[in-house]
């Protein structure tokens, strides 16, 4: 039992942070979607565009700013892929998000080929990783500074974007407007709102945080790339977007829970437990919260109706 | 005819349009297209004896079947997005029955293949009880179960059933009677394939002539009418789901008991069946006959593209970027009916 508690120390909820951040800017990318009425399950794809753009940007530019750049730039580019067949040629959301999701696939697979002729995976001294911020008297607190302290900026950016697109969502009129787009599109079209432009504009952000989601991934947790890095974490994202209830609150409650079984999978690994079991925690975990959430639904709905 | 040309016409627009875009990404990264698709046309079909065109065969196999397995679940209005899970358990269930069945041969082999089917089954029909049972939406708890049934099949092959001394993750070799044969003494073509064919004719003829083919249909294009007509649906859920689940894990044992005669890790994954099974069926919007001449066809993009990397150093991979963006195409030209069925659990 002691062993076992002894896993919940600080280095642990210091990697959580860095687990939950490409799981929480994708999920706020899907969540902005899910409130203009797009099912955007491309997010995977999007995330490993931008895993793999990232590496590329750090490479030849020669600094890890420009990676999140190319990050940023590619994975908007993907995104606007996306929009174009699913809003502008209205076909289905779901065939075309797994169409994305192949495609990055195939992609970054035949580019890591083309441009470095390795197969698999990249390393090199050249890519430069994100550094590490060590925030003013934050880190000079006990207990809380080497927890909050010493991450990327992505990572803090994260939670900016998180209070920001709260305070878009529910208290600018530009929000009001964009869930008015998803509520009731026809409604919204007839008040003037151009629901194309709001769900094309929603779908390129998407692409631009799962970009900087993908930068995390290749250049703030690790500093190279894999083929598949993302490794299903887009898929997480969505199931964080429904459990959030496409709040961004409710996302970052969400993310954390995954980001606390990723982390606590990572852990567990260095105490003999064999990978393989680790490694699918996240997924039963997130599995599992389904039911939850589910359950929870159905109460509500029953209470609802008595 | 007319008809036919007509619903042909949106996939053949897309596969002109995603070999064009091909093209682009070729000369942009420095190689020449036409003489990369002139090796990859001779890569699917040509070669000594056709040996290329039985390899594209061959690799069809798992392709078809991985596309039936979908289609099938697709044309209900599921969206089973878990044919990898299936098919890694059905490939594992094989090979554990092969390596420890004390009965003869022909027996074992036989109860290779329905131990297959029942793991895949079993796995597709746990994602339909979540759904009906729990409204855990099925797009995604299919997905989910994808990683643990590979984290699965990677824990049996490196630690119980590791063949230690060959170093690597896979089980030991299967005894040498309990296989699929080849159908001709060293070809590349296997009993597998003819399986496949006869699946792909039988779940063609059920769908379109069979009572449960039609409730299945019917399912697919509105759901709240079956209900009207007094058909227990979730009935209908659970036997589509067991049914896509049980092909895809016959199609793991095929590739168990005649291909590689050993479950490797990662051998069924890696190749991209499922996924590649799951455009084909959205390829050919469900229909059984097509899925076996799109899997034909995505089969031979595929090992077209080994012979266009042996010919002219073009990495093989632009064959997945062709075919998911046949797929986008294809998307945009034809109207899918997922999502407004009860089945396909969409957003929440």
């Amino acid at each position: 039992m002691t062993d076992f508690l002894s896993l919940f120390d600080a280095a642990l909820f210091n990697s959580v942070f860095r687990f939950v951040t490409p799981v929480l800017l994708a999920a706020l990318g899907g969540a902005l979607c899910e409130r203009a009425g797009v099912f955007n399950i491309g997010l995977e794809g999007l995330m490993l565009t931008g895993a793999f753009a990232a590496v590329v940007g750090s490479f030849f530019g020669g600094s890890a700013i420009m990676g999140v750049l190319l990050a940023v730039l590619a994975g908007a580019a993907m995104a606007a892929l996306f929009s174009l067949f699913v809003v502008t040629l209205r076909a289905n959301d779901i065939v075309v998000g797994i169409g994305i999701n192949i495609l990055s696939v195939g992609l970054t697979m035949f580019l890591l080929r083309a441009i470095f002729d390795v197969g698999g995976a990249f390393q090199d001294p050249a890519i430069n990783g994100l550094s590490r911020v060590n925030l003013p008297f934050v880190a000079s607190i006990p207990v809380l500074g080497p927890l909050i302290s010493g991450h990327t900026w992505i990572v803090y950016g994260s939670w900016m974007i998180a209070v920001g697109a709260f305070f878009m969502l529910f208290k600018q009129a530009v929000g009001l407007r964009l869930r008015g787009v998803g509520e009731n599109s026809e409604a919204a079209a007839t008040l003037g709102v151009k629901v194309s432009k709001y769900r094309h504009a929603v779908l390129i952000l998407s692409g631009v945080l799962c970009g900087l989601a993908g930068a995390q991934l290749s250049l703030g947790n690790v500093t190279l790339f894999v083929d598949g890095m993302s490794a299903g974490r887009g898929w997480i994202a969505v199931v964080a977007v429904m459990l959030g209830r496409a709040h961004p609150l409710g996302v970052v409650a969400a993310s954390f829970l995954f980001g606390f079984t990723d982390a606590l999978g990572f852990r567990l690994q260095g105490l003999e437990f064999p990978s393989q079991f680790t490694e699918s925690l996240p997924y039963l975990v997130t599995l599992g919260s389904l039911f939850v959430f589910s359950a929870y639904r159905r109460r509500q709905r029953r209470k609802l109706m008595s | 005819m007319i008809d036919l040309l007509r619903t042909l016409r949106a996939p053949f627009l897309s596969v002109l349009g995603a070999l064009a875009i091909g093209a682009v990404l070729m000369l942009a990264t420095g190689h020449d297209p036409l003489e990369a698709y002139a090796a990859m046309a001779s890569g699917a079909l040509a070669g000594r004896n056709f040996s290329n065109l039985a390899a594209t065969l061959a690799r069809a196999t798992p392709i078809v079947g991985m596309g039936l397995a979908a289609a099938i679940a697709f044309r209900a209005g599921f969206f089973n997005l878990g044919g990898e899970g299936q098919l890694v358990l059905g490939g594992l269930a094989a090979a554990v029955v092969a390596l420890t069945s004390p009965f003869p041969a022909p027996v074992t082999l036989l109860a290779s293949i329905v131990a297959a089917a029942a793991a895949g089954g079993m796995y597709a029909w746990l994602a339909a009880f979540f759904q009906i049972r729990f409204e855990v939406p099925l797009l995604i708890s299919t997905l989910l179960l994808n990683y643990p049934a590979q984290s699965f099949g990677s824990y049996l092959t490196n630690h119980p059933l590791r063949d230690v001394p060959s170093g690597m993750a896979q089980t030991e070799t299967l005894p040498a009677a309990v296989e699929l044969p080849a159908l001709v003494a060293g070809g590349r073509l296997h009993w597998g394939v003819l399986i496949v064919l006869a699946l792909a004719l039988v779940i063609a003829f059920l769908v379109s002539r069979s009572v449960g083919g039609y409730h299945a249909r019917v399912a697919g294009l509105n759901v709240q009418f079956l209900k009207y007509g007094g058909i227990d649906t979730d009935k209908l859920g659970y036997r589509v789901m067991f049914l896509s689940g049980a092909v895809a894990g016959i199609i793991g044992s095929i590739q168990v008991l005649a291909v590689h005669h050993r479950f490797i890790d990662g051998s069924l994954t890696q190749p991209l069946y499922a996924w590649t099974g799951l455009m084909v069926a959205l390829l050919a919007r469900s229909r059984p006959l097509g899925v076996l001449v799109g899997g034909i066809f995505f089969a031979a993009v595929q090992t077209g593209g080994f012979g266009m990397e042996r010919a002219t150093d073009v990495p093989r991979e632009i064959s997945i970027v062709i075919q998911a963006l046949i797929i986008l195409l294809v998307a945009a030209r034809t109207r899918f009916e997922f999502g407004k069925t009860a089945g396909a659990g969409g957003a929440a």
